[in-house]
């Protein structure tokens, strides 16, 4: 059987996911070094070095340093070694129900996500006609930002005027209004659904890409051994999108959980902290309350997180370098 | 056979239809409440999903009069204009570098725009605050266009990177052969078959810079400087109730342009979409 590598090449722009194969190793194997070309690609590769080294590694580096501090805005701070982390992890409630608001949300929206986008990604797959136009519908959550968009379900999500809530009530399938932003349980929800609507997009369209790449054959052969549409799906869609799967959640592992907007914008964590995540968490304590160092170790709780997702989606793509 | 088919077919576009409500009716409600009177906007016994006593550009004039919008317009499209011309720019010499040449340590600079392309600006926010204010820049737009390259380069790069491997090195051989140096066959051969790549990164790059929230949230804090997506979202919400039309409106008028780009670019747009623009 052959085996569909997680970098299936969309046609047109072969970006992102899909450009995967830029981590292997050179086509050109025995490396004649070529004292220009060298130069050249140091040269060439300066500007980022520098913009990257300066912007990302070095605060990286001083938000760890700043993490160990108990700094204050406009106070200089003294080296607490790694108090904060303590404290956090073992004192602070507030914290504690972060890390599991944030469980949730991971859990609850990559999960969501996956199981619709790839229902959406089957149904634009069946489609003989209009697939273009349907999927550039579906798209639009996608591609128009985030922070203009939430504003919208903010306004459907309101107390007194949610349409949604409306529609429901004459729907029949609700008697009261649902307290969407005030409720833990709703609040949740809402952001949540929130994130899913905007991420469903990008699933479905990376599913779409793995499906596509399936050989017909593969379906013909086991519908001539008599297998049905459920078992083809099982036997091989699910298997063959399997490594389309894996990169897809675990990017979108890394994004969710470092999620801002939607919570900034639909509750600023609340009601009773029931909805903050790492992000809104620290820029709560730290931009608004000051306490630089705390919220330093808070964000950094990110940052587990990230490695790990980073050293997978590696492994996967080297992985896929050794079976090509 | 042909009633299978049919059933299938129905299935297949019934079972969509869901998924079409659930992505556009946000834009439709958006569109509808800026249309709406206040009076229909909060009136009690209704249908809301209508416009039925008339609609008026009430909100769009008060958006476009009496905030400060259009200047927030123009700092997004300075910020995002600039930002993203000197992201394109920088990526696509590195991209062209890390996709084509030959060096010691290329695996591990590949490796390092992978990496620095999944660190979330969540991540980085605070520490980067601190660093805007050392270098005395908070609060102007020198503080975004200096951080948006930090998660446009290594999404830029990764992009240019995938579609300089497309390009057949053959072309850029012969002219090798001809005796052009690489510098020359870069120019003159390889970025002009690179254009709509590079397009394709600037497109990408103006609509996560365009959208981007929280470094435009943290570095810049008075009225006028501010990005318009946070002008919105802080501006106009002073706990007084009617404020949900012009806020529509405003949102609105934001995304347009965006849709519009996708419009024209629905293709491009698309299939370049895996390119994970979550960042935005």
């Amino acid at each position: 059987m052959p085996r569909i590598e997680a970098d299936v090449t969309i046609p047109e722009s072969p970006g992102g996911i899909a450009a995967e194969t830029s981590l292997r190793a050179p086509r050109i194997s025995p490396w004649k070094p070529r004292a220009g070309e060298e130069r050249l690609a140091y040269v060439l590769l300066a500007p980022a070095v520098l913009l990257l080294a300066s912007l990302i590694a070095y605060p990286f580096l001083t938000s760890l340093y700043m993490s160990l501090t108990d700094r204050r805005i406009a106070m200089p701070g003294r080296f607490v070694g790694l108090r904060n982390f303590s404290e956090l992890l073992l004192e602070d409630e507030i914290f504690q129900q972060t890390l599991w608001n944030s469980g949730l949300y991971v859990v609850g929206a990559v999960g969501l996500k996956t199981v619709t986008g790839l229902a959406a990604a089957l149904l634009l797959h069946g489609m003989t006609r209009g697939r273009p136009v349907f999927q550039a519908l579906l798209m639009l959550p996608w591609v128009v930002p985030a922070s203009l968009s939430v504003l919208a379900w903010w306004w459907m999500f309101d107390p007194m005027s949610s349409v949604i809530n409306w529609v429901l009530v004459n729907l029949g399938i609700i008697s009261r209004p649902i307290r969407w932003l005030s409720d833990p349980f709703w609040a949740r929800s809402a952001i949540v659904i929130t994130n899913v609507w905007r991420g469903l997009p990008f699933f479905a369209l990376c599913f779409l890409a793995g499906l596509v790449s399936i050989p017909r054959e593969l379906y013909e052969a086991a519908e001539s051994d008599g297998a049905g549409p459920m078992a083809s799906f099982w036997h091989i869609t699910l298997p063959l999108l399997r490594p389309m799967l894996g990169i897809v959640i675990l990017y979108s592992v890394v994004m969710t959980i470092a999620d801002f907007e939607i919570v900034f914008l639909l509750t600023r964590g609340g009601p009773r902290n029931s909805t903050h995540l790492l992000g809104t968490l620290a820029y709560h304590v730290g931009l608004s309350g000051g306490r630089l160092g705390e919220a330093a170790a808070i964000s950094l709780f990110i940052f587990p997180v990230l490695a790990v997702v980073a050293y997978f989606m590696l492994r996967a793509v080297r992985h896929g370098a050794e079976v090509s | 056979m042909r009633r299978a088919g049919a059933g299938r077919r129905w299935l297949i576009y019934g079972g969509f239809l869901p998924f079409l409500v659930f992505a556009l009716f946000p834009f439709y409600w958006m569109a509808v409440t800026s249309l709406k009177s206040n009076q229909e906007i909060y009136g009690a016994q209704q249908i809301p999903l209508l416009v039925r006593q008339g609609m008026t550009l009430d909100h769009f004039r008060y958006v476009l009069r009496e905030t400060l919008f259009t200047r927030w317009m123009l700092n997004s499209l300075i910020v995002s204009g600039s930002s993203t011309l000197i992201s394109a720019g920088v990526s696509t010499l590195a991209a062209y570098a890390l996709a084509r040449l030959r060096f010691r340590g290329s695996q591990f600079f590949g490796m390092a725009v992978f990496i620095t392309y999944l660190v979330p600006p969540t991540l980085l926010f605070l520490p980067l605050s601190r660093l805007v204010a050392s270098l005395g820049v908070s609060d102007t737009p020198w503080a975004l266009i200096l951080t948006y390259p930090t998660f446009l380069v290594p999404f830029c790069t990764w992009l240019l990177m995938g579609y300089f491997r497309t390009i057949p090195r053959e072309m850029e051989e012969s002219a090798l052969v001809d005796g052009a140096n690489r510098m020359q066959a870069m120019v003159r051969i390889v970025l002009p078959l690179a254009a709509p790549g590079v397009l394709t990164a600037i497109m990408f790059a103006f609509t996560i810079s365009w959208g981007h929230f929280i470094y435009a949230l943290a570095f810049v804090s008075s009225n006028p400087q501010k990005m318009v997506n946070i002008g919105l979202a802080t501006e106009l919400i002073r706990g007084d109730v009617f404020y949900w039309g012009s806020l529509m409106a405003g949102a609105l008028l934001t995304s347009l342009p965006i849709i519009l780009v996708y419009g024209f670019f629905a293709k491009r747009f698309v299939s370049g979409l895996t390119a994970g623009a979550v960042k935005a």
